[in-house]
């Protein structure tokens, strides 16, 4: 009990790191572009994990109630395949209606 | 440390006061994490806010949409509220078709066409 324990804890402070890494990609990247690749992927790693270790937890402190482990699993796999996608449509977007990329040498846009 | 030991479950049952502490142990990392989200929700606001143009704002409400699922999922443990699992289930949606759609308009100018 106490390991399922630990291995909650270390999930959860995983998925924070990524939260946190993409909040600051997010506030301190020079451009769109550069912006959305950093928060993109850490946000949907970071959710994965702390839900996942949310599911650890479940499992061994709630058992007899497996439909709401389905029903996180399946919160995962829907961030997991709807998250990225937005990140495409809105930077495809951009790039369509005339935003251009940072380059070396450029301010902060 | 008290051990408990019940002919059907084993040690430790779900009535012990040992299980009682480790979940209150838990219940506290819940509200910690919970804070913290809300610390990098703040964060992220910054980019709503003063960000340059529309895309940047879209984006980081985006990535503003993403934390409070996780959010809503912690606070339905911290609270043992299964019924906010169904609302983060509701807002992961809402957050998907909401940003295509806004995607969509910036690129056509309309939606309906």
């Amino acid at each position: 009990m106490v390991l399922v324990d630990a291995i909650t804890i270390a999930f959860l402070g995983a998925g924070l790191f990524f939260l946190f890494v993409g909040s600051v990609g997010l506030l301190r990247f020079p451009d769109f572009y550069t912006r959305l690749h950093a928060t993109g992927k850490c946000d949907t790693l970071g959710a994965g994990l702390i839900i996942l270790g949310l599911i650890v937890h479940h499992f061994f402190y709630y058992p007899g109630t497996i439909l709401i482990t389905v029903k996180l699993l399946f919160l995962i796999l829907f961030i997991f395949i709807a998250n990225p996608t937005a990140t495409h449509a809105i930077m495809r977007v951009a790039y369509k209606t005339g935003v251009l990329p940072w380059k070396l040498g450029e301010g902060r846009k | 440390m008290e051990e408990v030991e019940d002919e059907r479950i084993g040690k430790n049952p779900p009535w012990s006061s040992d299980h009682l502490r480790r979940m209150a142990k838990m219940i506290s990392m819940f509200l910690a994490t919970g804070l913290l989200i809300t610390i990098a929700i703040t964060l992220s606001l910054y980019r709503v806010v003063v960000g340059p143009g529309v895309f940047n704002r879209t984006a980081a409400v985006n990535v503003i949409g993403t934390k409070t699922i996780v959010l809503l999922v912690v606070m339905g443990y911290y609270f043992e509220r299964p019924y906010f699992f169904d609302i983060a289930l509701l807002y992961a949606l809402i957050n998907f078709v909401g940003t295509l759609v806004f995607a969509k308009y910036l690129e056509k100018g309309e939606l309906w066409s």
